[in-house]
C-alpha cells in the first residue's frame, strides 16, 4: 500500500499552518497514487486534540513519540527517530515543510533512507513515474524539475506553494513513549530568547514593509500604524537593516527571510534583484514609489507614484473607512 | 583548532538567469562566478575569530567540489584569508553526490568544525550541510546566526519562529550558518590575493557515487500582467481594488 508520512512539526504543543498545507498536500499525492495511507509523525507533548486537528486534511492516522528529548531539537535524535519509523512503516515518500527544524532534519532522515531529497517543492509532482516534482531555483528566476530516482523519497514543501485544503477523515491517535539514547544528544540549550505578542514575518498573511525610501528610522510610525490596522507582519530592506534603522530579523531579501504572504506592500523600496528574491512568491504586490521607474513595479501588480509618507497616511485612512463598513 | 568551511562557486547573484535553447540546463556562458554568500560570510567569522587575542584557531581550510573552474573561486577564498584549500576534483551533482563527495574527502581529514552556508544561491537546496553531518555521524545546528568557540565547545544563536535559542555544543560538530552571522563578507587585499598563489591547494580525487536527483528541465516563470496605476491622491480606489479584485483582503 503506498504511504505517505508527514512529519507534523509543533511549536510549544500547537500546530502551524504550513503543517496543514503539508498534510493536504501529502493526502493529494495519495489520492494521484490511486489511494493508501497519510500518516503524520509527531516527536514531543501535543495534546490529542490538537493532534486529531491533521485529520482535517487528510491524515487518517497521527503517531505521536513521546520523550522530554524531544522538547527541544536534537537534529540527530529527530531524524533517526523520523527514520527509524519510516522503516518501520515502510513508507515511500516523507514530506517536510520548509522551516529552521525541516532544515536541519530532513537532509538527514534522507541520507539515512538513502533516500533522493528535493527541498522547497513548488506544487505537486508532475509525474508519479519517474517521480518529478517542481522547484524554484536562483530564488524564483527560474522553475525547474527535478526527478527523484530513488525508491524512498524525502520533499520539503515551499510554504503556500500548495495552500490548506480541507479533506476530512477519520483519524486515529497512536501515543508511544518512545526511548531515545540520551548520550547521543549534543545539543544543549542554555538559553531562549522569544519576542512576543509580534505577528512573525514567516506566519504573517499580509506584510507591510520598508525602504530606504521611508527616509529615516523615525519614520516608521505610520508603517506600524498601517500594519496594526491590518493585522500584518513588518518588514524592511537590507540597506534599512545594515543601517540599523529596524532589527535584521525584519530584513526580506535573498540573504534575509523568504517570505509568501497574500500580499505584500513594499512602500520607499526600489526593488533591487536581491530583495525580490525575497518577496516574489508574494500572491499580490502593492508598490509605492516616488520613481515611477523602479524595478519594483515590473514585479508589483498594483502601484502608486508617490512618497511613502504621504500615501501611508492616506491608504491607513481608507482602509480604517473600509473596515468600518465591512 | 582546525576549522574547515565548504565552499561552493555560484553565479553572481545579480546574473540573468535563462535556460539553454533546449531547456535541459542553465545558460551559464558568461556567467561571473563568486563565492556562495553565506560561505563567504562564513569565512568571514572565522577568520573575525583568529584573529581574536588568544585564538585557538590554528587552521582555516576551504573545500569545494568542482572542476579546475572552481579554482578562482576557491583561490579568492584563499586570498580573503584561509590557509589552505582542498578541491574535491568533479563537478557537483545533486545534495546527495555533493555532499558525500564532501563527506568522503574529510574522512581522514581531522576538523573540530565544519561549516557550510545555509543554502546556496543557485539551486536553493538547503540541505548539505545537514547531509554531511548525518554521513559523517557528527552532530550538527542549523539556523546558526552567531557563533563563538570556546575551549573546546561552540556557542551559538540558532533562529527559530520568533527568536533565537543559545546552544552549546562539543566538537567536533556541523555549523550551518545564515544571516547575522557576519555582517560584511571580506574583500581579498592586494596582499592577500599575492600571498594566496603559493598557499596549498590540494586535488583529491572524487568518490564512486551517483547521485538521487536529476534536475531536468528548466523554464523562466510566465512574465507577469503589467501592475496597474493608482493615483496617490486616492486610496480608496486601491482598496476598493484589493478587496473586489484582488479578493485579498
Amino acid at each position: 500500500m503506498n504511504k505517505v508520512i508527514i512529519f507534523a512539526e509543533n511549536f510549544e504543543g500547537v500546530f502551524k499552518k504550513a503543517t496543514f498545507e503539508a498534510v493536504s498536500y501529502g493526502s493529494r499525492i495519495v489520492e494521484q497514487m490511486g489511494g493508501g495511507e497519510v500518516i503524520a509523525i509527531s516527536l514531543g507533548e501535543v495534546a490529542d486534540e490538537e493532534l486529531k486537528s491533521l485529520g482535517a486534511y487528510g491524515a487518517t492516522r497521527v503517531i505521536s513519540l513521546h520523550n522530554e528529548a524531544f522538547n527541544s531539537l536534537d537534529a540527530k535524535i529527530y531524524a533517526k527517530t523520523i527514520a527509524d519509523n519510516v522503516k518501520k512503516e515502510n513508507a515511500g515518500l516523507i514530506i517536510f515543510t520548509d522551516s529552521n527544524a525541516s532544515k536541519a532534519v530532513a537532509p538527514r532522515v534522507a541520507v539515512r533512507l538513502h533516500a533522493g531529497m528535493v527541498f522547497g517543492a513548488y506544487g505537486l509532482p508532475s509525474n508519479l513515474s519517474p517521480f518529478t516534482i517542481p522547484k524554484k531555483v536562483f530564488y524564483g528566476k527560474a522553475f525547474t524539475e527535478v526527478v527523484i530516482q530513488s525508491e524512498v523519497k524525502v520533499i520539503s514543501l515551499s510554504q503556500n506553494s500548495f495552500g490548506v485544503v480541507e479533506n476530512k477523515k477519520d483519524i486515529v491517535v497512536e501515543n508511544i513513549d518512545h526511548t531515545v539514547d540520551t548520550d547521543q544528544i549534543k545539543t544543549k540549550i542554555l538559553s531562549v530568547e522569544k519576542s512576543t505578542g509580534k505577528i512573525l514575518l514567516t506566519d504573517a498573511e499580509i506584510v507591510v514593509s520598508g525602504g530606504r525610501g521611508m527616509k529615516g528610522p523615525d519614520k516608521w510610525k505610520p508603517l506600524e500604524d498601517l500594519a496594526e490596522t491590518l493585522g500584518a507582519g513588518l518588514a524592511c530592506t537590507r540597506p534599512v537593516s545594515d543601517e540599523g534603522w529596524r532589527p535584521h530579523t525584519e530584513h526580506v531579501g535573498q540573504t534575509g527571510k523568504i517570505i509568501a504572504p497574500n500580499l505584500y506592500f513594499a512602500f520607499g523600496i526600489s526593488g533591487a534583484i536581491q530583495h525580490l528574491a525575497g518577496v516574489s512568491s508574494s500572491k499580490v504586490i502593492v508598490a509605492v514609489n516616488t520613481d515611477k521607474d523602479a524595478p519594483i513595479f515590473s514585479a508589483a501588480d498594483y502601484g502608486v507614484v508617490g512618497d511613502a509618507a504621504t500615501v501611508l497616511i492616506g491608504l491607513n485612512d481608507a482602509l480604517k473607512k473600509f473596515k468600518s463598513e465591512n | 583548532m582546525k576549522i574547515l568551511i565548504c565552499i561552493s562557486s555560484v553565479p553572481d547573484t545579480t546574473t540573468k538567469i535563462k535556460p539553454t535553447g533546449d531547456g535541459k540546463a542553465i545558460d551559464l556562458a558568461n556567467v561571473q562566478w563568486i563565492i556562495n554568500p553565506w560561505d563567504e560570510l562564513a569565512l568571514t567569522r572565522v577568520l573575525e575569530l583568529k584573529e581574536q587575542p588568544n585564538s585557538k584557531i590554528e587552521k582555516i581550510t576551504v573545500l569545494t567540489v568542482g572542476g579546475r573552474n572552481a579554482e578562482p573561486t576557491i583561490r579568492k577564498a584563499l586570498a580573503i584569508g584561509a590557509d589552505d584549500a582542498i578541491r574535491v576534483d568533479t563537478e557537483p551533482g545533486d545534495n546527495y553526490f555533493t555532499a558525500f563527495q564532501i563527506a568522503q574527502a574529510l574522512k581522514n581529514y581531522d576538523s573540530d568544525i565544519i561549516i557550510c552556508g545555509i543554502e546556496s544561491s543557485d539551486y536553493n537546496g538547503s540541505s548539505t550541510g545537514s547531509m554531511i553531518a548525518e554521513m559523517m555521524d557528527l552532530p550538527s545546528v542549523s539556523s546558526v546566526s552567531k557563533l563563538e568557540i570556546e575551549s573546546d565547545t561552540v556557542k551559538m544563536n540558532r533562529e527559530i519562529s520568533g527568536g533565537f535559542e543559545v546552544i552549546e555544543m562539543p566538537t567536533p560538530m556541523v555549523a550551518i550558518v545564515q544571516k547575522g552571522i557576519a555582517i560584511e563578507p571580506r574583500i581579498p587585499s592586494m596582499r592577500g590575493i599575492m600571498m594566496a598563489r603559493s598557499k596549498p591547494l590540494q586535488v583529491v580525487e572524487s568518490a564512486d557515487v551517483k547521485p538521487l536527483t536529476v534536475f531536468c528541465s528548466y523554464t523562466l516563470p510566465s512574465p507577469k500582467a503589467a501592475c496597474k496605476m493608482v493615483d496617490a491622491e486616492n486610496m480608496e480606489e486601491l482598496v476598493n481594488l484589493l478587496h473586489n479584485e484582488a479578493k485579498i483582503i
